[in-house]
């Protein structure tokens, strides 16, 4: 498992996460929300060990983060980055196996076993009929579907991923997250994932940690925390949230325009009193 | 798809031609069958070939192989290492920073035994880290090397050095010929003296490049991800600076700088074979091996009986190569 204990964070004296404490149990799937540049990305390199802390503990798996070799470290925990100047003429295979790589010496000589670790990984993101194709035609969905399967090839306990679901259409970041739990729950992976959408969140998390400007806000089931009066003062203005009409789950709505500006063809109820719209949105 | 068997296969075959065609030409030309005859005849023969071919042309022959081994092989890893499609020993002023810290030391004590000769390369060797981290340091933006900054900081701190290098070889007296010479690319230095003293250190700096595949190929993803996937990053990177540097370093000692091989061999077989770098590390250096000794065989004979420096074929050659590429990268993701 992962746990973070008063964690900070910062360049030089600076700091850009302060008193952070999380942990993320296996077979978990924990989102970490908030909106751009408040400390996600951050955090996400502060855990996998390539910004030095300033206070608090990361450990993973009851190991102080700083006493890991880079080897061991990269046998706990692996990371989905976000996909971009990814060397495009590389094989797919070949970029899988390279998950297998804290598993292997210098020279890199993969044996029976690292082949069928990658096997397994490519069945499971589905990425086996991907094989021979280069990394650079592939789709950004495929893209990140191989970036996956390489951090599984690593088999680690712990996974973290940056924003996954950020270069995908509606549809594939659905079956992206749906994957996620499906190997959260059957390879018992400690997942924390950084996400975008609140609404992606509230249906594949099982809790939410909401980060602003630099600390953490709130962090729980969904339900507790999707309320207006949490959401609000982080990302400004007014949402709604609603329950899903499906899954019971919250559902997170941006706020309507003005309504003297709003779009006067297609139900606006511009002239509804205040009483009636609360009873319509709410 | 051809199997990696017949893609070395090919490269070696390629590296044997040149290997004997460099041996063949030149002022005198000597046939494949008067070869082979000396060789049946042993080394004992006194007679005009026997003596050309082994005390001229075959140590020649090897100090440009293990040269154009060691620019190929360094050039591959500068590449991989920058994830810059331009690096290249030359480009990036690691072989100007060689030639500087080589002649200083000539300067100092101009080589007049094999001693002397093996200090030449370390000094060669000083040179070039020096030049490659002020180049690293002085061309990087933020956490990247971008390609254009990496060849301004290369081109400046390559003149820097080359006028230092100027102001060394016009204060030393005599010699300046055959200075000027060497430092156009002319392997002027004959006999078995400058192989001997060189091909320790290209050994050992191509030896740890061969074994870095792998680790190479995690580079390409960048720093975050190598670290990620369990990699010493700088440790990494330090090693195979040195690695690089120190098979510049010897190549330049005794042959000159000699442009765009480092370039052109590793995007050939880049293009021809995959960007796999277990495979491209050694791909390259037989293939600068067999480019040198071609451009070389070309300067002995264009001319004859006048020798050109190589570096003029291989600059003439790399140089257009060198600006067709610089277009082609400005569009696309490196990989």
């Amino acid at each position: 498992m992962l746990e973070i204990k008063s964690l900070s964070v910062g360049y030089n004296e600076h700091l850009i996460l302060k008193d952070i404490s999380l942990s993320v149990h296996p077979g978990e799937v924990v989102a970490l929300i908030g909106p751009n540049g408040t400390g996600k990305s951050t955090l996400i390199r502060a855990i996998s060990g390539v910004l030095p802390l300033q206070g608090g503990s990361i450990r993973l798996c009851g190991s102080e983060i700083g006493s890991l070799s880079s080897g061991n470290r990269a046998r706990t925990l692996a990371v989905v980055p976000q996909i971009q100047s990814l060397p495009a003429s590389f094989n797919v295979y070949q970029a899988i196996l390279l998950g297998r790589t804290p598993y292997l010496g210098w020279l890199g000589q993969a044996g029976k076993r690292d082949h069928d670790t990658v096997c397994q990984a490519m069945l499971q993101t589905k990425t086996d009929h991907l094989t021979e194709r280069c990394i650079g035609e592939l789709s950004g969905g495929e893209q990140q579907r191989v970036l996956l399967a390489r951090a599984l090839a690593q088999t680690t306990p712990i996974l973290i991923m940056d924003e996954p679901t950020n270069h995908l259409d509606v549809s594939h970041q659905s079956s992206f997250l749906n994957l996620t739990r499906k190997l959260a729950v059957q390879n018992g992976l400690a997942v924390l994932v950084a996400l975008h959408d609140l609404n992606l969140t509230s249906l594949y998390a099982d809790r939410v940690a909401v980060l602003f400007e630099g600390r953490l806000k709130a962090i729980g089931v969904p339900e507790q925390v999707f309320v207006e009066e949490n959401l609000s003062p982080i990302y400004g203005g007014q949402l709604r949230v609603i329950t899903h009409p499906e899954y019971g789950t919250p559902l997170v709505l941006p706020a309507g325009p003005d309504l003297e500006y709003a779009p006067q063809n297609r139900g606006y109820i511009v002239e509804a009193s205040a009483q009636l719209r609360e009873h319509i949105y709410v | 798809m051809k199997t990696t068997s017949q893609i070395y296969l090919i490269a070696l075959s390629l590296l044997a031609g040149t290997f004997l065609l460099s041996v063949a030409v030149g002022a005198v030309f000597i046939p494949l069958n008067e070869m082979m005859a000396v060789f049946m005849r042993g080394v004992a023969s006194t007679d005009a070939y026997s003596s050309i071919l082994l005390k001229v042309r075959i140590p020649h022959t090897v100090l440009i192989l293990i040269t154009g081994a060691a620019l190929g092989g360094s050039g591959a890893a500068y590449q991989g290492l920058f994830r810059n499609p331009l690096a290249d020993p030359y480009l990036i002023g690691v072989a100007s920073g060689a030639s500087l810290g080589a002649v200083f030391a000539m300067s100092a004590n101009w080589p007049n035994g094999l001693l002397g000769f093996y200090a030449i390369p370390v000094a060669a060797f000083i040179g070039s880290v020096g030049t490659v981290f002020l180049v690293y340091y002085l061309a990087r933006v933020g956490k990247t090397v971008p390609a254009t900054t990496m060849i301004l900081a290369g081109v400046a701190v390559s003149s820097f050095a080359t006028s230092l290098t100027s102001f060394l070889m016009l204060r030393s007296s005599g010699e300046l010929h055959r200075a000027i010479s060497w430092l156009m690319g002319g392997g002027t230095m004959g006999g078995w003296d400058p192989v001997l003293a060189s091909l320790p250190y290209i050994l050992l700096g191509l030896g740890v490049l061969l074994a870095s595949g792998h680790t190479l190929n995690v580079l390409q993803f960048g720093d975050e991800q190598a670290h990620n996937l369990g990699l010493h990053v700088e440790r990494t990177k330090l090693i195979l600076i040195l690695a690089a540097s120190l098979a510049t370093a010897a190549a330049v000692s005794f042959s000159g700088v000699i442009g765009f091989v480092g370039l052109i061999v590793p995007h050939m077989v880049r293009i021809l074979w995959g960007a796999d770098y277990r495979r491209m590390v050694p791909l390259s250096i037989l293939g600068g091996a067999s480019m040198l000794l071609a451009a070389d065989a070309l300067a002995r004979t264009i001319m004859a009986p006048q020798v050109l420096p190589v570096g003029i074929i291989t600059a003439l050659a790399g140089a257009p190569f060198f600006l067709w590429l610089l277009r082609s990268v400005r569009n696309q993701a490196f990989g």
